[in-house]
């Protein structure tokens, strides 16, 4: 019940919402726990395996009773209520067991922050905030960040939050070298100085949050020298029946009363192993409830004590426990032995946990300490200091995990219904480590992570063992101290922001020809150009039918390109590449493949010798980033004597292959200064030419296997150039083609593309490539690890085609590749790398490593599909001109 | 996540970084003549002690230069240099 003065609420205004579907009303102020305790209500949320009623056991995020799922105005499940601060329109129902995630996207912005500070403390209590304080007036750059909405930590459990806090806080605001933030939980520490805090910055203004604020923010802190200042978590005592609502920490009812001005009861047994509960007692018995009975655990309590319980009129058992309870929703009775005391409110305090998980986190050791009953700091840590009570400045308390009784109706971890039982059947196996105990009963695994039953577990199983508490130890705090949610961690990095997209020069323009797009690393590619009413497969057929028969216009600007200079860039490149480059002339193109030391293909891409000094490199899309790291590594790491600089010039120069039977004529046709003649402009040959004064650079490459011209322009004048291109190929029916296309091309003429039709562990030899790998050159990466053993297997898995014999197939890529059904196992030979549709073939077909497969070609294997096996011929890798008569001509 | 102090930059983020393995592996002077256990030594074998242990680092999203760093396995700090 409600109070009728104290409290920081604001009791001039009234918050309406619901829960379970039922109206309540509140104040600012409250937490959703504290507005239903006011109204009477304990019992929140139904146990997870047992459906027991559960209600608030706490006051703030170690509360292991009152989960609830809100439901208005976001979905959001498993929230401790005594951390939801209450708003209007908040709607929210008592969790049964779990929570529901919500089915529509969540709207709401979420953002992250750096900061960089000399000193950073957690937690704005007494000791936080004197820390924060001092370091403020010496000139430091001081963050301080607390959970709770309004500074001052336990001191808002006190009967007046005392007058300096509010001074303190004040004097912070005035250095402008000081961050101070509320309602902001650190829930992780990491390597130096680096700690992880959510501040949820509108949760508590429910509909009337404004639009334009992030809703929560992580903020990304580094500090020099951080000072955790997380306080205590009192700490239950484990008996029969201790999960009944009504059941709560002695500490939790004093700050409902004074910070929340609610009455958790009215008839109150308190059950304590120390002095902390006494406070409790009185205050509660001050603000009007009746006290029934004090059952203290030790033998003798302080005189000054029991002279005040005696003034107080109330009944004070010592050497005494409560071993059990009654009630259903609500507790009706504590038992000491077999005489039931009638309560409504038991309060229970074994002592007090300092809060140690942040110091835990990353490499604090923890030490016990046996007047406390608790872990505290062990070996200090540098750039970390811990003071107040999470440094061990608490009341000591006797020890008493639980008292003797009906285990399996002993509780230890609310959350996940497991009990004493558990325990015992996990240490009756075997296990001696707490962390196998922990993973045996799920103990400290649920939203509270252990807050209050991981202290309670290790005392348990060091009595059951029979061993002193500090040999058990504790599990591994772990980060996040609270639940954080997955929104808040991606921040704005999702949707088109999760990742950078990289667009071509001509990306408007393949929007308004109505591309397909397709991923390929970041790029955006068009994957294919559909005319109305065509799918994938007419749209590719049509623009194959086009390169091969007349022309076509691919955007290939997202090719890797490195510009290799200096006077030792030839060098450079023979020592990387299989084959050899320095016998390159200048204006000519060579086709390469790099290898890593173990032989094994990694890139591959043509070379342009532009001048002696002077190579650009053209790499995989995906590779580009790749190959130039693996560029600089040699150079720098082994050969740093070499006069070369590698540069990346990808987004330079657009890249536009014209390909096929008439890419002359249309080549020819916009470069008129150029003789695109067989004779003078042969394969494999570069021109350099100006366009409107415009430089740029014709090669004659081909990745399609047709008469293919590559033009290369500076980014800017991408879309001119283009244009002049379509425009010179209209009579011929020039067609843009995407990448769909570009690999069906390329798959017909049996060039790999590394990363798909290869995976790491692939050689030259195995693509059928010896051709590329030099035998002049006395070395390069890769060239030894072809002599081992295994690169020499003649079982080695080998590049080729497969044409199914029914002629309609398309094999998924990744089928497996057998010689019959046999009784399992069925030896594999291999798999399908690329397989499509050929409009050239007139069927589908597939490229495939397979084992031993150039001594296979001509043979018939079986590929299964959708549970039936389709027939394949093996073939060789190239099926279309293999001759090259296209490509020369 | 680690601050580490690139020699040419000072200290930075980890994620900056990419690592290189063991350092001091220098590419054999003639690798044709190692036998395949040596060229397999090499190619495939590193050091994994427990302590100091000698490291390449690039600073792959920063100055992008590699140099060489000792760091201690169990506790991850870096020496200073």
């Amino acid at each position: 019940m409600r109070t009728t003065t104290g409290g920081r609420i604001d009791r001039s205004r009234t918050l309406t919402f619901t829960f379970d579907g039922e109206t309540y009303t509140g104040h600012p102020g409250d937490t959703l726990a504290s507005a239903l305790l006011a109204a009477g209500r304990h019992s929140i949320a139904t146990s997870i395996t047992l459906g027991r009623p559960r209600g608030v056991t706490a006051a703030w995020a170690e509360d292991s009773g009152g989960l609830v799922q809100i439901e208005e105005p976001f979905p959001e499940p498993m929230l401790p209520a005594t951390t939801v601060e209450l708003y209007d329109g908040l709607s929210a129902r008592g969790l049964a067991g779990r929570g529901r995630l919500a089915d529509v996207p969540d709207s709401a912005r979420y953002d992250a922050r750096h900061h960089h500070v000399d000193v950073l403390v957690v937690g704005a209590g007494p000791a936080g905030l004197t820390a924060a304080l001092d370091a403020a007036r010496e000139g430091k750059r001081v963050a301080l960040v607390d959970e709770q909405s309004e500074a001052g930590g336990s001191l808002l459990g006190e009967p007046s939050r005392p007058a300096w806090v509010g001074a303190a806080v004040a004097e912070l605001a005035t250095f402008p070298d000081v961050l101070h933030l509320q309602r902001t939980t650190a829930f992780g520490r990491y390597d130096d100085g680096f700690v992880l805090a959510l501040e949820r910055r509108t949760d508590h203004l429910g509909a009337a949050a404004p639009k334009h604020l992030s809703r929560q923010r992580v903020w990304r802190l580094r500090a020099r020298a951080i000072v955790v200042a997380t306080g205590a978590h009192e700490r239950p005592i484990v008996f029969a029946d201790n999960d009944r609502p009504g059941i709560m920490l002695a500490g939790a009812a004093r700050t409902f009363l004074h910070r929340y001005g609610v009455l958790a009861g009215r008839e109150v047994v308190v059950f304590t192993t120390n002095d902390s509960a006494y406070d409790a007692a009185f205050d509660l018995h001050r603000a009007g409830a009746k006290v029934r009975a004090i059952v203290d655990a030790r033998t003798a309590v302080p005189a000054r004590t029991a002279e005040a319980c005696e003034k107080a009129g109330i009944w004070l058992l010592t050497d005494s426990v409560v071993t059990g309870t009654r009630g259903v929703d609500r507790i009706t009775h504590a038992m000491v032995g077999t005489d039931p005391i009638q309560c409504d409110l038991l309060l229970v305090s074994g002592g007090w946990n300092p809060a140690v998980h942040l110091f835990s986190q990353s490499r604090g050791t923890l030490r016990f300490d046996e007047t406390l009953g608790a872990f505290v700091p062990g070996e200090p840590l540098d750039g970390v200091t811990v003071i107040g009570s999470a440094a061990g400045e608490v009341v000591p308390a006797m020890t008493l995990w639980r008292v003797p009784g009906p285990a399996e109706r002993q509780f230890v971890d609310l959350q996940r219904d497991a009990t004493v039982a558990d325990i015992e059947h996990a240490v009756g196996a075997g296990l001696r480590s707490i962390e196998h105990v922990k993973r045996f009963t799920t103990i400290g695994t649920a939203h509270d992570q252990g807050k209050t039953s991981g202290v309670l577990t290790s005392g348990i199983v060091a009595e059951l063992l029979g061993v002193p508490v500090r040999d058990t130890g504790t599990t591994t705090f772990r980060p996040p101290y609270t639940p954080v949610a997955f929104a808040a961690l991606a921040g704005r990095d999702r949707g088109h922001l999760f990742d950078p997209e990289r667009y071509t020069a001509l990306h408007d323009w393949h929007v308004g020809a109505g591309a397909v797009f397709e991923d390929v690393g970041q790029w955006k590619r068009p994957r294919y150009y559909p005319r109305p009413g065509e799918d994938m497969e007419t749209a590719v057929l049509r623009e194959c039918a086009a390169a091969r028969t007349g022309v076509g216009l691919l955007d290939g600007s997202t090719l890797g390109k490195i510009d290799v200079r200096g006077p030792d860039a030839a060098v450079l490149l023979d020592r990387l590449y299989t084959n050899l480059m320095s016998t390159l002339k200048p204006g000519l193109v060579r086709y390469g493949v790099l290898c890593g030391v173990d032989g094994m293909v990694i890139d591959d891409g043509t070379v342009m010798r532009l001048a002696d000094d002077h190579f650009l490199v053209m790499t995989t899309t995906g590779g580009a980033a790749r190959i130039l790291d693996w560029m600089e590594e040699w150079h720098q790491t082994e050969w740093p004597e070499l006069r070369v600089h590698c540069t990346s010039v990808t987004e330079h120069w657009a890249t536009f292959p014209v390909v096929g039977p008439r890419s002359r004529d249309v080549v020819g046709a916009v470069f008129p200064d150029v003789d695109v003649s067989r004779d003078a402009f042969p394969f494999m040959a570069i021109r350099e030419t100006t366009l409107d004064g415009v430089p740029v650079r014709l090669a004659r490459i081909s990745f399609s296997g047709e008469l293919a011209y590559e033009v290369y322009v500076n980014s800017w004048y991408a879309v001119a150039i283009w244009q002049r291109l379509l425009a010179a190929g209209q009579q011929y029916g020039i067609t843009p083609y995407g990448t769909e296309t570009m690999h069906v091309l390329r798959a017909e003429k049996g060039y790999p593309i590394i990363g798909q039709d290869t995976d790491g562990t692939v050689t030259p030899q195995d693509l059928g490539m010896s051709w590329v790998v030099s035998k002049k050159k006395v070395d390069f990466v890769g060239k030894r690890s072809f002599a081992r053993p295994a690169n020499l297997d003649p079982r080695r898995k080998h590049l080729v085609g497969l044409l199914p014999l029914d002629r309609e197939t398309v094999l998924p890529e990744g089928s497996q590749i057998i010689a019959e059904l046999t009784a399992p196992p069925v030896a594999m030979l291999g798999h399908v790398t690329s397989s499509y549709r050929s409009a050239e073939l007139g069927r589908p077909f597939a490229l495939a490593l397979l084992k031993g497969g150039r001594e296979r070609v001509g043979e018939v294997l079986q590929v299964p599909v959708n549970g039936a096996l389709v027939p394949v011929e093996v073939t060789g890798p190239v099926l279309v001109d293999p001759e090259g008569a296209r490509r020369d001509g | 996540m680690q601050l580490i102090d690139c020699p040419h930059c000072g200290p930075r983020e980890e994620v900056e970084f990419s690592y290189g393995g063991q350092a001091g592996v220098a590419y054999p002077a003639d690798p044709a003549a190692l036998d395949d256990e040596q060229w397999a030594h090499y190619v495939f074998f590193r050091d994994n002690p427990k302590g100091r242990f000698a490291e390449r680092w690039y600073h792959a999203v920063g100055c992008r230069r590699w140099f060489n760093a000792v760091r201690d396995t169990v506790t991850y700090r870096f020496e200073g240099r």
